[in-house]
């Protein structure tokens, strides 16, 4: 009796102490954002770009900075399509942190940094000063810059979307959230430190669109796209007349060719 | 092959310029009337889309160099004003940033077609010597140049590969250190791996004169592997191999723009889009696709030194191929046995890429990638030192045609042209 | 086997056709190389600058960084605009007006110096070898003509920052600018 009843007993104790199965934390596969602008003659849409850039200036323009943007690219051919005048309104709308003054002075009596209205030649400003700013005012999380994210992120525009859409779920039984991060199953691991920036009606789009949060998660996606590669169109109709051109000179000299060793065999 | 000169010049200037400089000999034999075999398939138009290749990287990288900025805090800023604000700045750097993936797409196949040929088999070993040393500069410039956007890749890939050195016992952490000029990959670093970059392309330039130079005194190999025996074996370089080698380079341009312009960042990784940042390790970190199968057999080997040896020791062998192979038959087509170790070969040089661009415990069916990695290197050793060996003894091969004339142009019509 | 006339022809032409278009085709992708030396995007965004007047009082002239000159935008007092329009523009040693919004042959009369004679904007690199020449004031004078000293080698420009004494050859160069406002130039 004993012989079975302790090994068995034993082997009952164990599995009993067995941890549970560890859950595969891997990110869930994209979505596909159903993009304007993939695809060999894609091109962007002017209508996303701009109501992008407004869910960046109104959402996450107070975490996320746009370093390599400046403000005569929003009126650059390929890109929002602002007009100048529009962009240079933009531009006066921020406070770029002033050149000394006559006193070289950059602060103010009460210290703050004295600033100006900004011109086409600057460049969005960061909302925090460094790093070490940034960490500070987001749980010791570092907002990364904007301007590349596309480009940085495997998957690009639509792993971007797929983020900014992951939120609000109910993480599986047995996987904790981290303190301090929320649950996003496209994350790799699940657990990011942003907390879900978009709200349906959280922005109010000027051409009258309806700001469902897909809505604005694919126009802000889609502006990103364009500060990742604003020369994206130009890029793309250069290739058409290139290739156009490579396959009629090829197809010349491919009857040259047969031509001179005609003769030769 | 070498011999006499058959220039004349035609005017006065001609004339006087071949008495004092004779570079328009020089073109007149080297690509005018030089006798090529009338054989020569499009395996062998790869060594002028090489130079083109040089070429492109060395104009585009000379007018980007214009506008970077070899300094740590400025080299990756630098790059996107390129991208964003000089004029088609954009298309200059996918050019040079693609032109590096194609030239290595080129010189693989160009290096694959010497081995499959026998081009490396007497007389013409040090033209494949040579060869060897233009790879090996091409792999140092990619290196260099692939640090010079300062993005996380070029930051951590430097760090793996000088770090290297270090393995090397008693001075390894002295020649690391020499090699950064600091205590880790830094503005140092990137200051003296620009100005290498930028002069090692012509050095390469220099060593492809001497590598044409080397194969204009045998003359071309062809796919029989014979030897050329009259003049009818041969046709001039101008019309015919120049109209070829311009079809073909206008195909290889096709695809190149086919990237350039529709998948700009196809073989980069996203993670260079990332500025370097020396306190955060990528999960992943990849040399460029070329890179990537001595890469895998670095991996494969867990210590740190004999990894660093078993890679080197495989760019070593390339040198001594001339001797390892003892066939006395140079092209593949008339070696059975030889042809199918050839293409295992390349297959496994294809699996060891692939394994090299997995994450170090990845996993096919169960199988861990590091064990296909090791059976591959195993094999890559395998092909040169044993098989090249045994295969060229042991082999009977296929008959071989009596010239390269009767093979082209049929018994009777080489015979009737004689 | 010898080639046919028609044979000739044809290879001819498409020996033609095929360089013509490699030379069409080196000709096309030579521009991207030519171009990319032009000034960039972010050098033409600094191209033009505007200043705001308001804070410049009478007699006093502001420096501003135009396209990497100094610019001199100075409120001329009425005794300093009189003391210009009173010289003979025949007895200037330049007798242009060198005002990159006025036609080149106009001449350097006071009127065609400024848009609005309060306000006289001036590239501030002396036309001799390139100094900055210093401004005069009343209480501080710098020359004999009110205007400009240059103290690289003695050049002396007007009230009008014409040349008047000096090596300097021409008068100094009027920018192209406007008025977007009654207190604001757009230079450039």
């Amino acid at each position: 009796m004993m012989r079975i009843a302790l090994p068995l007993g034993l082997a009952l104790g164990l599995l009993a102490t067995a941890p549970a199965m560890a859950i595969d934390t891997t990110r869930l596969p994209i979505k596909d954002g159903n993009f304007s602008f993939e695809g060999p003659f894609g091109t962007y849409d002017r209508g996303a770009l701009q109501r992008g850039f407004q869910v960046y200036k109104e959402v996450c323009s107070a975490c996320h900075a746009l370093n390599h943007i400046a403000f005569h690219n929003l009126d650059e051919a390929g890109g929002p399509g602002f007009s100048e005048a529009q962009a240079k309104a933009i531009a006066a709308g921020y406070k770029i942190p002033a050149e000394p003054n006559d006193k070289g002075e950059i602060f103010d009596d009460k210290g703050n940094r004295l600033t100006r209205p900004g011109i086409l030649a600057d460049y969005f400003p960061a909302p925090f000063p460094n790093d070490n700013a940034a960490r500070a005012n987001n749980n010791s999380a570092l907002p990364p810059d904007l301007s590349m994210i596309v480009k940085a992120r495997e998957g690009g525009e639509n792993y971007v979307y797929s983020i900014l859409t992951g939120f609000h779920q109910t993480p599986p039984k047995g996987f904790t959230v981290t303190a301090n991060k929320y649950y996003n199953p496209y994350f790799e691991g699940w657990n990011i430190s942003m907390p879900p920036p978009l709200t349906a009606n959280g922005v109010s789009y000027s051409d009258g669109t309806k700001a469902t949060i897909e809505q604005e998660a694919h126009d802000v996606a889609t502006f990103l796209a364009w500060a990742s590669d604003p020369k994206m169109e130009e890029r793309k109709q250069m290739g058409l007349s290139v290739l156009i051109f490579l396959v009629v000179l090829a197809g010349v000299l491919f009857a040259a060719y047969r031509k001179v060793w005609a003769d030769a065999h | 092959m070498s011999g006499q000169s058959t220039y004349t010049p035609k005017s006065g200037l001609e004339k006087w310029i071949d008495q004092r400089l004779p570079l328009p000999r020089l073109m007149h034999d080297t690509m005018q009337t030089f006798p090529t075999p009338r054989n020569l398939n499009i395996w062998y138009t790869f060594g002028g889309i090489l130079t083109f290749c040089l070429a492109v990287q060395i104009i585009t990288g000379i007018v980007l160099a214009m506008h970077y900025v070899a300094n740590a805090d400025m080299a990756f800023d630098s790059v996107e004003r390129i991208m964003r604000d000089v004029n088609y700045g954009w298309l200059i750097r996918y050019i040079h940033a693609n032109g590096a993936s194609m030239f290595f797409l080129a010189v693989y196949i160009h290096m694959f077609r010497g081995l499959y040929y026998g081009s490396y088999k007497a007389p013409r070993e040090l033209i494949w010597i040579i060869g060897v040393l233009i790879y090996l500069l091409m792999m140092a410039t990619a290196f260099f140049g692939y640090v010079l956007p300062w993005g996380q890749m070029s930051f951590w890939g430097a760090t793996v590969i000088t770090n290297l050195f270090s393995a090397i016992p008693v001075v390894g952490t002295h020649i690391a250190t020499w090699l950064w000029g600091d205590f880790a990959v830094g503005d140092a670093t990137l200051n003296r791996f620009f100005s290498l970059h930028y002069l090692v392309p012509f050095i390469i330039a220099g060593v492809v004169g001497l590598h044409i130079w080397a194969l204009h005194v045998p003359g071309n190999n062809n796919p029989l592997g014979i030897d050329v025996k009259s003049p009818q074996d041969t046709v001039p370089f101008h019309p015919y191999y120049t109209v070829k080698d311009a079809f073909y380079l206008c195909l290889f341009v096709i695809i190149f723009a086919g990237f350039v312009f529709y998948a700009p960042n196809f073989f980069g990784n996203p993670d260079n889009y990332q500025q370097a940042n020396p306190l955060v390790t990528p999960p992943d970190i990849v040399p460029e696709w070329y890179l990537l199968p001595f890469y895998a057999m670095l991996r494969s080997i867990p210590n740190k030194l004999m990894g660093v040896l078993v890679m080197g020791g495989a760019i070593a062998t390339l040198v001594f191929i001339p001797w390892l192979d003892t066939s006395r038959v140079r092209s593949c087509r008339f070696r059975p046995l030889m042809k199918q170790f050839f293409w295992a070969f390349a297959v496994s040089a294809v699996i060891l890429g692939y394994c090299g661009a997995q994450s170090v415990d990845a996993a096919i069916a169960g199988i861990p990638l590091v064990w296909v990695a090791r059976l591959c290197s195993i094999y890559y050793y395998a092909f040169f030192w044993l098989i090249m060996p045994i295969v060229g003894l042991i082999e009977t091969p296929k008959k071989l045609p009596a010239s390269i004339a009767q093979s082209v142009l049929g018994a009777s019509a080489a015979a009737a042209a004689e | 086997m010898t080639a046919t006339t028609d044979d000739a022809t044809r290879r001819d032409f498409l020996y033609v056709a095929s360089g013509a278009m490699a030379a069409v085709g080196a000709a096309a992708a030579a521009w991207p190389f030519i171009d990319q030396m032009n000034p960039s995007a972010a050098v033409l965004a600094m191209a033009s600058t505007e200043v705001d007047l308001s804070p410049i009082a009478v007699g006093q002239q502001v420096v501003v960084k135009w396209r990497g000159h100094p610019l001199f935008v100075r409120r001329r007092s009425p005794a300093e605009i009189a003391s210009a329009k009173a010289v003979d523009v025949a007895s200037l040693p330049d007798p242009l007006a060198r005002n990159a919004n006025l036609p080149d042959n106009a001449a350097a009369t006071d009127a065609d110096r400024a848009i609005k004679p309060e306000w006289l904007v001036l590239i501030g690199v002396c036309t001799h070898l390139g100094c900055t020449p210093t401004v005069s004031q009343p209480s501080a004078p710098e020359g004999e003509y009110g205007g400009w000293l240059c103290h690289c080698h003695g050049s002396q420009y007007d009230t009008a920052g014409r040349i008047r004494k000096g090596p300097a050859p021409q008068n100094l160069a009027v920018p192209p600018y406007s008025f977007l406002s009654d207190t604001r130039i757009k230079v450039g």
